[in-house]
C-alpha cells in the first residue's frame, strides 16, 4: 500500500476543498450510468425489435404455445428451487456449524458443479441412464432380466427428470451464497438458541435458515436463472419453456418481432421476480460488522454423525459433479484412443480463456464502478443503475445474443475483419451478460462495510475517490475476488452469445462441444467438455477459498491497520 | 491515463488490424455455415490444397440471415452455407444473397435442387428415412401416411416437432395433401408416440434397441454415420441394430432435403467464392458430401456410399422443394397447433 505520508490538516482541507466531494461524486454516478446505458443496450435493442413486428404472434402462436410453455417453465423452476434450496442450505449448515473429517475438503467440493455446465450434465446423464447405458444394465444383470424392455424405469428425458438434474448442478449458487452469510453471523444467536435446550435441527430450522432468508433468496434467484438461460439440456430432455419457445418462433416461424416480443414478456417475469425477492430481502435487517464479532464455533462430530454428515455432504457432489465428469473422463479416453485429439483444441482452449479473462476484467471493472456509485452518493439514481446493469443477466443468453446482433455490427464497418476488434466485441457482449454478478457481490460486500469509515476517514482529509478506492476497496477485495473467478467461470461455459457474435475462425471449447453435439455426436465432444470442466476447477476451487470470510475477522484487522497508519502520520 | 503512455500498444494493434485486413486482400475466403465444422472440413482441406485459396470460416447454429444482415454492406461473408431448404430460401428472403449464374452449377445440379433465379444452390441431398426394430417391423417397405395407422400405436419415436428436418417433412406433406389433411396426420403420429419428443435423430436408434420404441424417424447420413463406426463403436451397435427403410409418400417418391449454398450480396471475394461454389459441385467434392458425410451427391454420376446405396434406389417425390418450402411456416404452427412435443 502506498502510504505517503499524510498530509497535515491544513493540507488536507484544501485538497478536500479543490477536489470537492461533489465532483467525485456525480462522477462516479455518470460513470455508473454510462455503464448501465451499455449493459441495458441489448434490451432496448430487443424492444424496437419487438415493436417492429405486429401482434401475430399473440393471435397464432401464443394461444397453443405460450402458455404451455409458461406452464412447463413454472413447473421447472419450482421444480429446481425445491431441489437447491435443501441442499444448498443444509450442506452449508453442515459445512460451517460442525467439524467432521473430511469437512475441509467437502467445503470446495460442493461447488464443484459450477465447473459443470448443464447441457453437458444432460448429454451425460442421458448416455448414464439410457436403457442401454451403463447404470441400467448394470441394474439389469444385478436384477437378473435380459431385456431392456423388461425394466421400465422413468425416463430422465421428461420435466421431473429435467427438474432433478438441474437442480444438482445449480445448488451451488444458493450453497455459496448460504455458507458465507453462516459464516459471518454473530455466534450469539445460535449459542442461546443451543443453551436453552434446541436440539441441533430446531437451531438450523427455526434460526439459521430464516436469518439465511436474504442469501437463499438470492442464490436461488441465480440458480433459477440459471435454469431459464438453458436451451440445451431442455431441448435435450424434451422440456418446452419459454426460451426453447422464443428460439422456435424465431427459427422456425421466422418471427423474430414475435420471438422478441415473448422475450420481453419472460424478462417482465423475471424482473418482477427480483423486485419480490428484493423487497423481501429490504425487510430482513443485516447484521452490520460489529468490532467484537464472534463466528460461529463448529461443533464437532465422531463415529456415525459424522460419516453421516460426510456422506450427505458427498452425494450432491457426486450427482452434480463426479459422475457426469468420470462419464466424461472415460468418453474422452475412448475417443483419444479411437479418433486422437482435435488438433484444434489447444488453440480452442488458449481462445477460451483469453476471452474470458478480457471479459472478466471488464465486467469486474464496470461492477466496481456501479456498485461503488451506490455507495458514494446513495439514492434511487444509483439503484436504477444497479438494477439496469444487471439486465443482461436475467435475459436467457440465446435471447440476449439475439438483441446484441444489431448492435455488435452497428459501429463495425470496415473493421469487421478486424479480430481484435471483433473478439472485443464479444468480450464486451460476455461482460455485458454477467455484469449482474459483480455488481451484486461488491454490492453486498459494501452492503456490510459500516458507513462510519467513509466518514472518519473523509474527516481525515481523504477524498471521496480516496475513501472508496484505499480505503473501502481493500476491505471488499474478496466480493471483488469471488465475483471475478464467478464471471470467469460463466465465460468459459458461454454458448449461445458466443455462437451468434463470434468473428471469423474463432472456436471456444462450448463451441467446439456445441458443433459436435448438433451432430449427435457429443462423444466427440467429450475432449471439449472435459477441458470446460477442468479449466473452471481452479477458479471454483479458488472461489471457495474467497468466500470463507465475507468480510470476516481478517478485513477487520486491515480497517485496524489503515486507520492507525493514517492517525499517525 | 495518459494516452501516450500506451501508444505502442495501440500503434501494434492498428498495425495488426491493418496486416490482417491486407492479408484479406490475397486468396482467400469467408464461408458462414450452419453445417457442423466436422462435416465441412475435408471439402474446405481439399479446395485449399487445389486452390491454394484459404478459407476462414464462422460455425453458427441458428441467425446467420440476422448476422449477416446485421454486418451491413461491409459484411466479409463470401459464401453462405446452409442446411434445410427452408433456411436457404430464409436467406433469400432477406436479402442477403445475390443471384448467380453458372452454367458449371446449372449443369451439375438438377433444376428441382436448386432456386430457379440462381439465389441458392442444393449441394447434397439428404432423405428422411425410417429406422425399424429388426425383431418386430418385417415390411419391407413403409410410406409417410401409415405413421399415422393405429398399428404403430406407442411405437414411434421421434425428435421434436419444431426440429427444421421434421417441420420440412411436414411442410412437404401440406404441399402434397394439404392442411387439413395434414393436421390429421400429424395427430395421427402423435397418438402413436412411444415417448415425448426429444434428444437428436440417432437417439431413435438407440431407443429401438432398448425396446422403447419400434419406428424411429432419422436422416439418412446418420445411417452411414452410425454403420460405418464413425460415430464410434456404441454407435455401430445402433446402426446395426436396426433395419433402415426408404419410406414414401403414397403415390409418390420419397421427401428430401438439400444442405446448399448462395453466394452473399456483398461477397468482398466475388470470384474465389464462385470459384468455391463451383469446386463444391465437382466430381471430386461430391464423392467427399458421399463418402465422408454418407449424403447423395446432386451430381448425377457420383456414386452414393456403398451403406447408402444399400438402403435401396433413392425415388425423390416429384414436388418440387422450392414448393413445399413455402408451408414451412405453416408446418411449424400446425405442429404447435396439436401441441405435438406433448407427446401422447
Amino acid at each position: 500500500m502506498t502510504e505517503i505520508a499524510a498530509p497535515p490538516a491544513a493540507q488536507a482541507g484544501f485538497r478536500a476543498r479543490r477536489f470537492s466531494p461533489r465532483f467525485f461524486l456525480s462522477g462516479w454516478l455518470a460513470a455508473a450510468f454510462v455503464i448501465a446505458a451499455l449493459a441495458a443496450a441489448p434490451v432496448a435493442s430487443l424492444v424496437w425489435l419487438a415493436m417492429g413486428g405486429d401482434a401475430s404472434v399473440w393471435r397464432e402462436v401464443a394461444p397453443h404455445v405460450v402458455a404451455p410453455a409458461l406452464r412447463e417453465t413454472a413447473l421447472l423452476l419450482f421444480g429446481v428451487a425445491l431441489i437447491v434450496i435443501p441442499v444448498g442450505t443444509i450442506t452449508a449448515w453442515l459445512v460451517t456449524a460442525y467439524d467432521f473429517k473430511g469437512r475441509a475438503a467437502l467445503t470446495w467440493m460442493l461447488l464443484l458443479p459450477l465447473a459443470t455446465p448443464t447441457y453437458v450434465a444432460a448429454f451425460a446423464y442421458v448416455d448414464i441412464l439410457h436403457a442401454v447405458g451403463p447404470f441400467q444394465t448394470a441394474l439389469r444383470a444385478l436384477l437378473g432380466y435380459s431385456r431392456p424392455a423388461d425394466l421400465r424405469l422413468p425416463d430422465i428425458r421428461s420435466l421431473p427428470g429435467a427438474a432433478l438434474l438441474l437442480g444438482f448442478v445449480l445448488y451451488p449458487y444458493v450453497y455459496l451464497a448460504t455458507r458465507a452469510l453462516f459464516l459471518s453471523q454473530p455466534a450469539s444467536m445460535l449459542d442461546v438458541a443451543r443453551s436453552l435446550g434446541a436440539g441441533d435441527i430446531r437451531v438450523f430450522a427455526r434460526i439459521a435458515l430464516p436469518m439465511a432468508r436474504p442469501a437463499v433468496a438470492a442464490g436461488c434467484a441465480l440458480a433459477l436463472m440459471e435454469a431459464l438461460n438453458d436451451v440445451g439440456a431442455a431441448t435435450f430432455l424434451g422440456v418446452r419453456t419459454l426460451t426453447v419457445t422464443v428460439q422456435a418462433v424465431w427459427l422456425n416461424q421466422s418471427n423474430l418481432p414475435g420471438a422478441a416480443q415473448i422475450a420481453l414478456m419472460l424478462l417482465l417475469m423475471v424482473v418482477s421476480l427480483t423486485l419480490v425477492e428484493r423487497a423481501a430481502r429490504r425487510r430482513a435487517a443485516y447484521a452490520a460488522a460489529s468490532n467484537n464479532i464472534r463466528l460461529l464455533t463448529p461443533r464437532r462430530l465422531s463415529g456415525a454423525p459424522a460419516v453421516l454428515a460426510l456422506l450427505a455432504g458427498l452425494l450432491p457432489v457426486c450427482l452434480g459433479f463426479l459422475f457426469p465428469f468420470l462419464h466424461l473422463v472415460h468418453e474422452s479416453l475412448r475417443r483419444l484412443s479411437f479418433a486422437g485429439l482435435s488438433a484444434s483444441l489447444i488453440d480452442e482452449m488458449l481462445t477460451t480463456l483469453a476471452l474470458s479473462a478480457f471479459a472478466t476484467v471488464l465486467a469486474v471493472a464496470a461492477g466496481v464502478v456501479v456498485a461503488f456509485a451506490g455507495r458514494a452518493k446513495p439514492g434511487a439514481a444509483a439503484t436504477f443503475a444497479a438494477r439496469a446493469a444487471s439486465l443482461g443477466y436475467a435475459l436467457p443468453g440465446s435471447i440476449l445474443a439475439i438483441g446484441m446482433l444489431p448492435l455488435a455490427f452497428a459501429f463495425s464497418g470496415a473493421s469487421v475483419g478486424l479480430l481484435g476488434w471483433s473478439a472485443g466485441v464479444l468480450a464486451s457482449a460476455y461482460a455485458i451478460r454477467f455484469l449482474a454478478i459483480p455488481v451484486g457481490a461488491v454490492e453486498a460486500g459494501l452492503a456490510r462495510v459500516p458507513r462510519d469509515l467513509d466518514d472518519v476517514a473523509s474527516s481525515l482529509g481523504e477524498s471521496s475517490a480516496g475513501v472508496l478506492a484505499r480505503v473501502v476497496l481493500p476491505i471488499t477485495l474478496p466480493s471483488v475476488a469471488a465475483a471475478a473467478t464467478l464471471v470467469f467461470v460463466e465465460c468459459m461455459k458461454e454458448l449461445p452469445i458466443t455462437l451468434m457474435l463470434r468473428p471469423l475462425n474463432v472456436e471456444t471449447l462450448a463451441t467446439h462441444l456445441y458443433g459436435e453435439a448438433a451432430r449427435g455426436s457429443y462423444e466427440d465432444g467429450a475432449i471439449a467438455a472435459l477441458l470446460i470442466v477442468l479449466v473452471s476447477l481452479a477458479p471454483v476451487i479458488l472461489l471457495s477459498r474467497l468466500t470463507r470470510s465475507f468480510p470476516g475477522p481478517a478485513s477487520l484487522s486491515v480497517i485496524r491497520r489503515r486507520f492507525r497508519s493514517t492517525t499517525n502520520g | 491515463m495518459p494516452i501516450a503512455r500506451h501508444s505502442r500498444w495501440i500503434g501494434c494493434l492498428l498495425a495488426a488490424g491493418f496486416i490482417s485486413s491486407a492479408a484479406a486482400q490475397t486468396q482467400q475466403i469467408n464461408l458462414y455455415t450452419t453445417r457442423e465444422p466436422g462435416l465441412i472440413k475435408p471439402l474446405i482441406e481439399e479446395f485449399t490444397k487445389t486452390t491454394g485459396i484459404a478459407v476462414n470460416t464462422v460455425f453458427l447454429e441458428s441467425g446467420l440471415p440476422e448476422r449477416v444482415a446485421a454486418e451491413g454492406d461491409k459484411s466479409p461473408a463470401d459464401v453462405l452455407m446452409a442446411v434445410d431448404a427452408g433456411n436457404l430460401v430464409e436467406l433469400v428472403d432477406k436479402g442477403v444473397t445475390q443471384p448467380l449464374r453458372s452454367e458449371a452449377l446449372e449443369a451439375a445440379i438438377p433444376a428441382a435442387l436448386r432456386d430457379a433465379n440462381g439465389h441458392w444452390f442444393g449441394l447434397s441431398a439428404r432423405a428422411r428415412v425410417v429406422y425399424v426394430s429388426k425383431d418386430d417391423v418385417k415390411q419391407p417397405a413403409i410410406t409417410y401416411e401409415e405413421l399415422a395407422d393405429p398399428k404403430w400405436k406407442g411405437k414411434i419415436c421421434i425428435r421434436s416437432s419444431q426440429h427444421p428436418y421434421n417441420t420440412a417433412l411436414v411442410a412437404a406433406y401440406i404441399a402434397k395433401h394439404g392442411e387439413a389433411k395434414a393436421e390429421e396426420w400429424l395427430r395421427g403420429v402423435k397418438a402413436n408416440l412411444a415417448r415425448k419428443p426429444a434428444g437428436g435423430d440417432r437417439e431413435n436408434a438407440r431407443d429401438i434397441l432398448a425396446g422403447l420404441c419400434q419406428i424411429g424417424i432419422g436422416n439418412s447420413y446418420y445411417v452411414g454415420l452410425m454403420r460405418s463406426g464413425k460415430g464410434g463403436p456404441d454407435q455401430k451397435k445402433w446402426g446395426d441394430g436396426v433395419n433402415v427403410l426408404l419410406p414414401t409418400f403414397a403415390n409418390g417418391g420419397t421427401h428430401v432435403n438439400v444442405s446448399g449454398a448462395a453466394l452473399a450480396k456483398h461477397s468482398p471475394n466475388k470470384a474465389a467464392a464462385v470459384k468455391f461454389l463451383e469446386f463444391l459441385v465437382s466430381a471430386p467434392a461430391q464423392s467427399v458430401y458421399a463418402q465422408a458425410n454418407f449424403e447423395y451427391p446432386v451430381r448425377a454420376g457420383v456414386a452414393a456410399d456403398p451403406i447408402i446405396a444399400q438402403l435401396g434406389e433413392l425415388k425423390i417425390d416429384q414436388v418440387p422443394l422450392s414448393d413445399w418450402v413455402k408451408h414451412r411456416k405453416a408446418a411449424s404452427q400446425l405442429a404447435d397447433r396439436v401441441a405435438f412435443d406433448a407427446g401422447s
